[in-house]
């Protein structure tokens, strides 16, 4: 006779599910407590906020005229007048990065359009479009990959002038390969699953599985970059700004004001200090906070 | 261990075929696609583009710009066979003399920053796993996405603010001395270290949780024989694999890295040309760049089969089968 | 009874989801292991065996943690113990043979190192010594003379899935252990594979004088292999008792069902809705050879001559291990793929002659059932999408009548109409192959391809599911080519048989007959191997 071990039901069923932790402690319910217990979300998104805020409607943070030099007040520290500081002909440096925001974000968003759009169609066409499209197109973004961006990125300049566009559209097309190698791998992956096959088997046909199926599921991931790439794009958009090409001389971009700041680093080191930790700050919350918002967390 | 003959001569033709095209599109933005080159030539050098018909053929047809562009695509590309790339619009010497005075500068600080990277992110990574304390790995893990954020131009003044000017522990610019590459090369190092680390975190992470790291333990390993010995060597292929970038990326900073440290190399060069758009050497920069990217990727690929047995030679599969 | 060799009492463990949640996994289990004795441990998944078995290790991920309780091996409390201590008794203690033979051993480490090092990290030999007894260990995993060293060197992807899953057996022996743990050891493997590597298991338990715990979802296995079996559901032991007991007599509700639901358990050959007598053949198959060019390997035969016919109305049920070619015969029949040679009648026509709008017709009236419920549905499609998806494809219908055909459908495989706005992440395995059938019967199609559509489902969800499935061919007359691996679900299903191996066809006929006398050597094996020992429940 066996023994029964157990003979009333086990009550509510019991999951095996093992979840890694999510960081923080939970103080409350809903989202208000897991902001709380989030600090790094709440920075975060307090950054991209004023970043925002500063790009729409830089008047709103600024009263200053960010290109008004007031020789008399040269390179003055951080105070209760200039809250950052002014600059070697007395231009005031809060102003000047609230109203480089602005440019900055243009810039920024016109390069994710070029980089997702271009890079999107063509990964969809090298994953579904048969061999030789794929060949051709992965040897050409191996190609612009191969140049070093910032080289690309010049090059470019060099052949069409640092205007506004042209650097948006420099920046953008040196991303293109890895958003096409993205979503061509994702097309791919799709592809071969058993419910792309079961929809062929179904009687869908071809075109009818491509856009009802595989682009669908694929280009999510691909959506998921674009934050990371804005990102990217402001501090590549900075590195030539850094470098001496923005669209205007004297214009507040965030890159030229470091490259400024470096000059003066010995007396005035707010000029550098500033703008390139703005800047970085800017970014890393921009990626942190889009990393948050698509649920997978550091 | 033998490769086989066909993938390697296989990626090797690839990888002429990348630089080709390569060649091709900066020889298409630079050549084809702008307005007059000799126009803006002209007018860099004179800083007036008011000059008569007449001149501006005669420096058109010395440049050899009048001739239709797929001669001229032809005729340089015969002449990159023999190493030339060139002459500068501005000085007038061989572009190709122009790089190769620069380029082992260029190198070296990227070698340079690699190194710094590769120690940096390896430690970063096993340490990151080997350890259990959860705050600490969180801690560890967001390193990586603030190094995203530092590109050359941010980190490398701020290091010659606190290291040069704040403790003056080592110089800010020069090129001779090794002191003075210690601040360029971790300033360079950074970027690619960060994605290198991120890249090594989630494949050791990856590498933890597969069943083989499970029977490590079973048998009675500790975690850090199983992080180093078992995972870390599976690890590392995911980050293989974005080897050309990170080359791309290291070059792209030393270029950068050069004009914040005053250094001598294609970074002041490159800055020249473009600012006198000196077609040639922008060109010539560019393509040295794409051919070294190209070059370390293809050695990276080759390397492959070293590190993952199952790379290699079909399998001895079918010796064995009657083994039991 | 002298004292056992593993002691659990009242151990309740459970996992952290999230900071303030934990989901108790395992309630109160009390387990014991006889020296020199075997214990099965069965259950279905979900159920907590494998956290218990790898509790007893202490090989649980981070955010596990055991809440109550104590495991004692003989005579030390493991719960009690520290993780320094913890790494002497892995290995040297107790040896866990881990679940998944390919994935289990490390791709970059040759076969010798991964042994020497369960050697290494416990006792101090010279080289020369490690070697000797790598050798000895693969001698007795089962690896002849001539072929050991060439083993040793191997890297794991050259072995075979039977072949690595004997190396991780040696492995977790080589130190003596007392206790070995076998976390579904044969899962994984083709099931005359699997065979012999448990009796491998077994001679070498008996030999070594240690004990042997052994988790699995095979209530059969459990019998056939062990001296005591305890059942598990959602975390508590329900039953435990030897072996024959348990199987013959069940007294847990649980188990009963459990026993019941094993499929050779039901009445013998009964299949409903016996086969229409004269019925035409639906699908011919005449001399069928599938060949593969591989780059860098030659020729690939995957078919090979082979012949059978599809009955209207009827069941033929295709039944081989991995590689035996049965898929790419279900390709073929679907005219997914073109044979090289020989022909495929469907309805009376030949496939390879068939226009485009030939092939289309042929599309419509062959549909499939996928193996992996996970897999086969659009993430992104609700429940009724995707069962519409054949309608929409073909035009059949207006917008409102696809979806009054949806909720028939629905109520047709058994499930609720308000799933329809459900997504498959929502769903259970069972409930997603029933919306996989829908969508396979949703235009009426003469022949159904059921590729392996339980194996990857909880033994009692397959019955339920065989039995929709057997209730649909009786009220629409529709065909199945039942592909399957498993000769006893097949005894269920299908009207006719046929055995592949190796790309051929060994025999074929009524399925009574091939079970009660197999003409072949491999198909008895089969037999053997699937539907072996234990007594029918009364």
């Amino acid at each position: 006779m066996t023994d029964i071990i157990e003979s009333k039901p086990p009550e509510a069923p019991t999951s095996v599910a093992e979840v890694a932790p999510a960081p923080g402690r939970r103080l409350g319910t809903g989202w208000v407590g897991y902001l709380l217990g989030r600090p790094d979300v709440i920075l975060s998104g307090l950054v991209v906020f004023a970043f925002l805020v500063a790009a729409i409607a830089p008047g709103l943070l600024s009263h200053a005229d960010p290109s008004l030099a007031v020789p008399a007040d040269k390179l003055l520290a951080p105070g209760s007048a200039h809250w950052f500081g002014t600059d070697q002909i007395g231009r005031d440096q809060f102003s000047r990065m609230v109203h480089g925001a602005g440019p900055s974000l243009r810039a920024g968003l016109l390069t994710i359009a070029v980089s997702l759009g271009a890079g999107g169609l063509l990964g969809l066409l090298a994953g579904y479009a048969g061999r030789f499209a794929n060949t051709l197109i992965m040897r050409i973004c191996d190609a612009i990959l191969a140049i070093p961006g910032v080289l690309f990125a010049l090059a470019w300049i060099a052949a069409f002038g640092a205007s506004a566009t042209h650097i948006a559209l420099a920046v953008g097309i040196a991303s293109v390969p890895t958003i096409a190698r993205v979503m061509r791998a994702e097309v791919l992956r799709i592809r071969v699953s058993v419910y792309v096959e079961a929809a062929h088997a179904s009687g869908v046909r071809p075109a009818g599985v491509l856009f009802r199926h595989v682009l669908p599921n694929s280009w999510r991931p691909v959506l998921a970059l674009a934050p990371l790439e804005f990102g990217q794009a402001l501090l590549a958009i900075g590195a030539l700004g850094y470098l001496g090409f923005s669209d205007s001389k004297g214009s507040p971009e965030w890159g030229s004001m470091i490259a400024q700041g470096q000059t003066y680093v010995v007396v005035a080191p707010w000029l550098l200090f500033i703008p390139a930790l703005g800047l970085a700050a800017v970014v890393v919350a921009v990626t942190h906070f889009s990393r948050v918002w698509n649920g997978s967390h550091a | 261990m033998r490769l086989m003959r066909q993938p390697v001569v296989r990626r090797i033709a690839q990888a002429i075929v990348v630089v080709w095209l390569a060649y091709t599109l900066t020889f298409i933005l630079l050549n084809v696609l702008p307005g007059d080159a000799a126009l803006a030539r002209i007018g860099s050098d004179t800083g007036t583009d008011d000059i008569s018909p007449d001149k501006l053929e005669a420096l058109r047809a010395s440049l050899g710009l009048d001739k239709p562009a797929i001669l001229q695509y032809l005729d340089h590309l015969g002449a990159l066979f023999t190493g030339d790339l060139g002459v500068s619009m501005r000085t007038g010497m061989p572009v190709s003399g122009i790089i190769g005075g620069a380029l082992p500068a260029t190198l070296g600080l990227a070698a340079a920053g690699f190194v710094v990277a590769v120690a940096g992110a390896l430690l970063l990574a096993v340490l990151t796993a080997w350890t259990k304390t959860p705050w600490l790995r969180r801690l560890l893990s967001s390193l990586p996405g603030l190094g995203l954020g530092m590109p050359p131009y941010i980190i490398g003044p701020l290091l010659v603010m606190v290291f040069s000017f704040g403790l003056q522990w080592l110089p800010s610019s020069g090129s001779r001395t090794s002191a003075a590459l210690v601040l360029p090369a971790v300033t360079v190092a950074i970027v690619p270290g960060a994605m290198m680390a991120q890249v090594l975190i989630a494949s050791l992470e990856d590498a933890l949780a597969q069943p083989y790291a499970t029977t490590a333990t079973a048998k009675g390993a500790g975690r850090l024989r199983t992080v180093v010995v078992h995972c870390l060597r599976n690890a590392l292929m995911p980050a293989l694999a974005i080897g050309g970038v990170v080359v791309g990326t290291l070059i792209a900073g030393s270029v950068v890295g050069e004009m914040i440290f005053s250094r001598a190399g294609l970074g002041r060069v490159m800055l020249d040309a473009v600012n006198n758009v000196d077609l040639p050497v922008v060109q010539g920069v560019a393509l040295v760049g794409a051919v070294t990217v190209v070059v370390v990727g293809l050695l990276v690929d080759l390397l492959n089969p070293l590190l993952d047995a199952r790379l290699r030679t079909p399998s001895r599969r079918a010796a064995l089968v009657g083994a039991l | 009874m002298s004292e056992p060799i593993l002691d659990i009492t009242g151990l309740s463990i459970s996992y952290s989801s999230g900071p303030a949640r934990r989901n108790a996994v395992v309630h109160g289990v009390s387990l014991a292991v006889p020296a020199r004795g075997v214990v099965a441990l069965v259950g279905e998944s979900g159920s907590g065996k494998s956290t218990l078995a790898h509790s007893v290790a202490r090989l649980l991920p981070a955010n596990a943690r055991i809440d109550a309780g104590s495991i004692v091996l003989g005579g030390t409390d493991l719960t009690r113990t520290r993780e320094s201590r913890m790494r002497a008794v892995r290995g040297k203690r107790i040896g866990f043979v881990p679940q998944d033979p390919m994935m289990s051993l490390n791709p970059t480490h040759r076969i010798g190192t991964q042994i020497a090092e369960a050697i290494r990290l416990h006792e101090r030999c010279g080289n020369a010594e490690v070697s000797g007894r790598v050798r000895r260990l693969l001698l007795d995993a089962g690896f002849d003379a001539g072929n050991v060293d060439r083993a040793a060197a191997a890297f794991p992807h050259e072995l075979s899935g039977g072949m690595l899953q004997r190396v991780l057996i040696a492995m977790a022996c080589a130190c003596g252990p007392e206790l070995i743990i076998a976390d579904e050891p044969t899962s994984a493997l083709d099931v005359t594979v699997a065979r012999r590597v448990l009796d491998h298991l077994q001679a070498l338990v008996e030999r070594n004088g240690c004990s042997l715990l052994i988790i699995t979802h095979d209530l059969a296995l459990a019998a056939r292999r062990s001296d005591r079996v305890a059942v598990m559901t959602r975390g508590r032991i329900v039953e435990c008792g030897p072996s024959d007991e348990v199987l013959g007599s069940p007294t847990h509700p649980y188990t009963r069902g459990l026993v019941a639901s094993m499929p050779r358990a039901r009445a013998t050959g009964t299949v409903a809705g016996a086969p229409p007598p004269d019925a035409p053949a639906l699908l011919v198959v005449d001399r069928v050879t599938k060949t593969f060019d591989v780059p860098g390997r030659g020729e690939l035969t995957a078919v090979d001559d082979i012949s059978f016919a599809i009955p209207t109305g009827g069941t033929f049920a295709l039944v081989g291990e991995s590689g035996s070619g049965k898929s790419t015969t279900a390709r073929m029949a679907l005219g997914l793929e073109e044979p090289t040679s020989g022909s495929i009648t469907f309805d009376g026509q030949d496939i390879a002659t068939l226009t485009r709008a030939g092939r289309r017709g042929l599309r419509r009236q062959t549909q499939v059932v996928y193996q992996n419920p996970y897999r086969s549905l659009d993430p992104r499609f609700t429940v009724e999408a995707t069962i519409a998806e054949p309608l929409r494809a073909f035009g059949i219908g207006s917008r409102r009548e696809q979806r009054a055909r949806v909720r028939d459908l629905l109520d047709r495989v058994g499930l609720p109409g308000q799933l329809a706005r459900r997504r498959p992440r929502e769903l259970s395995g069972g409930q997603r192959q029933r919306v996989a059938i829908a969508r396979a019967i949703a235009i009426s199609p003469q022949l159904v391809v059921c590729d392996e559509p339980v194996s990857a489902l909880d033994a009692s969800v397959q019955l339920q599911v065989l039995d929709l499935l057997t209730e649909i061919q009786r009220d629409l007359g529709v065909s199945y080519l039942f592909i399957s691996h498993d000769l006893a679900v097949v005894r269920t299903i299908a009207h006719t048989v046929g055995v592949m191996r190796a790309g051929r066809l060994l025999e074929a006929g009524p399925v009574e007959q091939i079970f009660r006398a197999p003409a072949h050597e491999y198909t008895r094996e089969l037999i053997e191997a699937s539907a072996a020992g234990a007594p029918v429940a009364t």
